[in-house]
């Protein structure tokens, strides 16, 4: 399998603000990558390099083997992008706007129709609304169309998810998966954690820098400390008195628990129960549980800052 | 991408995607149609220069063949009414401050004897000064009354009158208002149309985030600014045919010169305005400062320094030098000497050649700073 | 949570009615021939954290709008913060705070000008503008940058100190509108604390969210579907109910199971 994106030592700042610091990473042919951070992490202009619109003030990069500086022509003609703000024409109506994308590109709807078949079926019925009165999910799907229609080689994705709601975000992600087997290679930029389990590997950003690069499986077993999901009563109580405890890590709420990490191998569960038993908390439960993304995010987050304990 | 055929089509797509808006959107579309001839009708109607019933006051301390002469011919244009014959100069004070005249004549004593001897004689035009547009009108109109018949009954006045007639009259001699806003109206609605909706457009897609998809396409830069310039060079071209149109058969306006000549001056003028509106857009990213830009820094000038209102030659030596980086003050000559005088191209050449400078220079520096990537 | 939150029946809580903040009873909005709110009824408590979850389009914006004494409702009643919606429109506003993720500071202001400028909004006066507004920069660790303009700053601190002034002026009930979107989950757990530690100084908080896991943390949460209120109650409750293993499943499923009307808002 070929490569897509490399990447090494890249580096941009915005006048005194850094906004990438020695990003390396590689993507291989046929990838579902997700690039994962929070607003201000670096992801769009990470993407926007990726996609030639800026360049890197240095550092090595190649977009599908070509150099994003000098072939950038090349490398544009053979890229789907699709930027954080749904970029479609509102005063145009959904036919309209997917003719004028495909014609910007040199193709017709037609010749590239199997590809977003699946896509645009759902969209057919408001063919002729305008763009604009589309919900949050439907201008995504049809943007996603548009950065489709050339039947690009790689296809890069800037917050594709952001503010459309959770049914739209999981329909989205299956378009993606099955994008995916037609052998398209995709970068796609995310806030959620939730998602990094859907992308076969992850790049974790935070303030510019890589905090790590691997599956979702390989980012989890970077969290290494004892976690334990933990419910009682009183959950703003409960998190205070487990922040507490002498030996505690860490403690956030996760859903309807909190998840605990302890600085001890050897923490066990009936030991954080006594504690919190003596505090007076009630209806405890205390369960060890499998780190997710989001924790190993956090820990790691918490590392890069220097930051201690909570 | 794939051959020719393919970019001339996707070109084409770019341009109808950029007709589409135009009608798409009610506000545009209203600025792009119903604004010339909106402003040409409120021009030509409503904020005439011109004078109608004036009334006047003669006193003739004369009183002889000449004098009664020239007061019937004055009369007869319609154009003043009698409201008063006062035996002396005296007399016409109060009727100033009363409100019963606008203007006064007073002819000298032996006014048709002076004449004849001189060839020098005095006739006294007071005016209401307390407004001093109208007065000067007023005056100018009467000279060139007076002037007129002298010249018609063989009394060629020699030399220096201590009248000042403008040479505007000799081509507008019933100075009517429309000839002269007419051009400057022309300047100003291509200006607004071609540098305003260019600039705003583009800037548009700046901020909805579709400059960046279109960048990322296969589209060159040029292919992007040629799109959005042709839909506003066409409908600029239909709105100077409309005025001329409008212009000629509502208000009577004449084109002495050449139609051909006037409409590849508008032409040009139509590319200075663009090229203006694409310099705009790639100055900033947000439409209000496109805005801003165009109507503080284009529209206005337009219509305050480049003779439309007020004529070039009368304003302070500072301005004047500023109106002559004006686009619109060149066209104005030009469009002016055309449609009043029938001036051709030799004469004109220089204007021709400020403006078509102008658009090079424009052109050139949108090229240089017209970016295939974000900063 | 407080012991006292109240867990008042689900439709037409009318004998809690000293102690709800909010009470709908039938709210409905029709635009043209469409629906957008459908005769919904509910009721929060004092203190209470109350999720408003819904699909983009089910009609949550416009309901908002309604409590918020921004849009009249076509019928049905509510109350908030003990004030008619149709009568004391401006009463509401006076008695609630609001932040949303796409309006809720001025950037080109300093911390402490967006305090004073919203502390004047509210009607504070000068002298509790000023002890607020010093309190507020101490309590957040703003000292450093109360005088540096917010665009430059981080926005887990913007959100933070949105939410702040949001209370300032000690409403009966804070609107969250989509709060902690775009931060990064350490932040967002740190704003959810602050939710927390306010909701048990009596606060109500009504918040949106399209975390499903922030779902999680309120104390009730109702899910809307094509304008109705399709499901009411305490997180585990819901999850208990209808058999699903985490609120996303459930929202999913009430969102897929309405005849999706989301193509407007």
């Amino acid at each position: 399998m070929g490569t897509a994106i490399s990447l090494d030592g890249v580096e941009k700042s915005f006048g005194a603000v850094p906004a990438l610091r020695n990003i390396a990473l590689r993507v291989d042919e046929g990838e579902l990558f997700g690039l994962i951070g929070a607003d201000g992490a670096g992801k769009t202009t990470l993407i926007r390099i990726l996609c030639t619109l800026l360049v890197a003030d240095d550092g090595k990069a190649e977009v599908l083997g070509l150099d994003p500086v000098k072939e950038y022509r090349s490398i544009r003609s053979r890229i789907g992008y699709m930027p954080g703000t749904f970029s479609l024409y509102e005063d145009l109506s959904v036919e309209e706007n997917l003719r004028f994308f495909a014609t910007v590109f040199n193709t017709t709807v037609e010749e590239n129709y199997e590809l977003i078949r699946d896509i645009y079926s759902q969209l057919e019925p408001f063919r002729t609304r305008r763009a604009g009165k589309l919900s949050g999910g439907m201008k995504q799907k049809l943007a996603l169309c548009c950065a489709l229609v050339h039947r690009p080689d790689l296809l890069l994705l800037d917050e594709p998810t952001t503010g459309v709601d959770a049914v739209s975000r999981r329909e989205f992600w299956e378009m993606l998966q099955r994008l995916k087997k037609q052998g398209i290679t995709i970068v796609v930029s995310t806030p959620y954690m939730d998602e990094a389990s859907l992308c076969d590997r992850v790049a974790f950003l935070q303030e510019g820098t890589l905090l790590a690069v691997d599956t979702p499986e390989g980012v989890t077993g970077l969290f290494t400390a004892p976690l334990f999901a933990v419910r009682a009563r009183e959950k703003y109580r409960l998190l205070r008195e487990l922040r507490g405890f002498e030996h505690a890590l860490s403690a956030y709420a996760f859903g309807s628990s909190v998840h605990y990490a302890d600085r001890r191998r050897s923490a066990s569960a009936g030991e954080i129960r006594d504690h919190l038993e003596k505090r007076g908390l009630q209806d405890i439960v205390v369960e060890p549980v499998r780190p997710g993304i989001e924790d190993t995010f956090m820990a790691l987050m918490k590392q890069g800052r220097g930051e201690g304990d909570d | 991408m794939k051959n020719r055929k393919g970019t001339a089509s996707s070109f084409r797509g770019f341009v109808k995607k950029e007709f589409l808006h135009i009608f798409r959107d009610r506000r545009s579309a209203a600025i792009l149609f119903g604004m010339p001839i909106i402003q040409l009708l409120l021009f030509g109607y409503a904020i005439r220069n011109e004078i109608n019933e004036v009334k006047i006051a003669v006193s003739d301390l004369s009183h002889d063949s000449l004098t009664r002469a020239i007061k019937s011919k004055l009369l007869s244009s319609g154009t003043f009414v009698l409201a008063g014959e006062p035996e002396s100069p005296a007399a016409i004070a109060p009727l100033f401050a009363e409100g019963e005249i606008d203007e006064a004549i007073i002819f000298e004593p032996g006014f048709g004897v002076r004449l004849e001897r001189d060839r020098r004689a005095e006739i006294q035009v007071i005016t209401d000064g307390s407004d001093p547009n109208v007065s000067r009108i007023i005056t100018g109109y009467t000279t060139a009354a007076v002037l007129d018949y002298l010249r018609q009954s063989s009394f060629p006045p020699e030399g220096k009158r201590g009248v000042v007639a403008e040479p505007l009259m000799m081509f507008n001699p019933s100075l009517k208002s429309v000839y002269l806003f007419v051009p400057g109206l022309m300047a100003m609605i291509l200006m607004l149309v071609s540098a305003l909706m260019t600039s705003i457009s583009i800037t548009r897609e700046k901020e909805s985030g579709t400059m960046e998809v279109l960048l990322v396409s296969s589209l060159k830069p040029v292919q992007i600014i040629l799109g959005k310039v042709v839909p506003y060079f066409i409908l600029s071209f239909v709105n100077v045919v409309s005025i001329v149109a409008i212009a000629s058969v509502v208000f009577g306006v004449p084109c002495r010169g050449s139609y051909l000549l006037l409409l590849m001056e508008s032409l040009l003028f139509i590319m200075t305005a663009l090229s203006l509106g694409i310099f705009i857009s790639t100055m900033t990213n947000s439409q209000q400062v496109a805005m801003m830009i165009s109507l503080g820094g284009l529209l206005l000038p337009t219509i305050l320094l480049s003779g439309f209102i007020f004529p070039v030659e009368s304003m302070p030596l500072p301005l004047q030098v500023i109106s002559n980086i004006i686009p619109a003050r060149w066209y104005l000559e030009i469009v002016r000497a055309i449609m009043l005088k029938g001036a051709g191209i030799s004469i004109l050449w220089q204007e021709t050649l400020v403006l078509v400078v102008m658009t090079g220079v424009l052109v050139a520096a949108s090229v240089r700073k017209f970016k295939e990537r974000l900063q | 949570m407080t012991e006292s939150v109240t867990r008042g029946p689900i439709k037409g809580a009318v004998e809690n009615l000293t102690n709800n903040v909010i009470n709908a009873e039938g709210l409905t909005k029709v635009f043209g021939e469409f629906r957008a709110v459908d005769a919904i009824s509910f009721s929060v408590g004092a203190g209470e954290v109350f999720g408003f979850l819904g699909a983009n389009g089910a009609g949550k914006t416009t309901a908002i709008k309604m409590l918020t004494g921004l849009l009249a409702p076509s019928s049905g009643n509510a109350s908030v913060a003990g004030f008619d919606v149709y009568t004391g429109a401006e009463d509401i506003k006076r008695n609630i705070g609001y932040m949303s993720q796409r309006f809720s500071l001025y950037d080109d202001l300093t911390p402490l000008e967006n305090i004073r400028f919203f502390g004047g909004i509210y009607g504070l006066r000068r002298k509790e503008i000023k002890e607020k507004g010093r309190a507020l920069i101490d309590t957040l660790g703003l000292a450093s940058v109360a005088d540096v303009r917010l665009k430059a700053l981080p926005l887990g601190w913007k959100q933070k100190l949105a939410f702040s002034v949001a209370v300032m002026h000690e409403p009966r009930i804070v609107f969250l509108d989509e709060p902690t979107g775009g931060v990064d989950p350490l932040t967002r757990r740190r704003f959810w604390e602050m939710i927390y530690e306010s909701a048990e100084r009596g606060l109500t908080v009504f918040v949106t969210t399209h975390y499903m896991d922030e779902a999680e943390y309120c104390d009730r949460v109702s899910i809307m579907v094509d304008g109705r209120i399709a499901a009411l109650d305490t997180p585990l409750e819901l999850q208990r109910q209808f058999g699903v293993g985490s609120m996303e499943e459930l929202f999913i499923r009430l969102a897929r199971a309405g005849k999706g009307g989301r193509h407007e808002e």
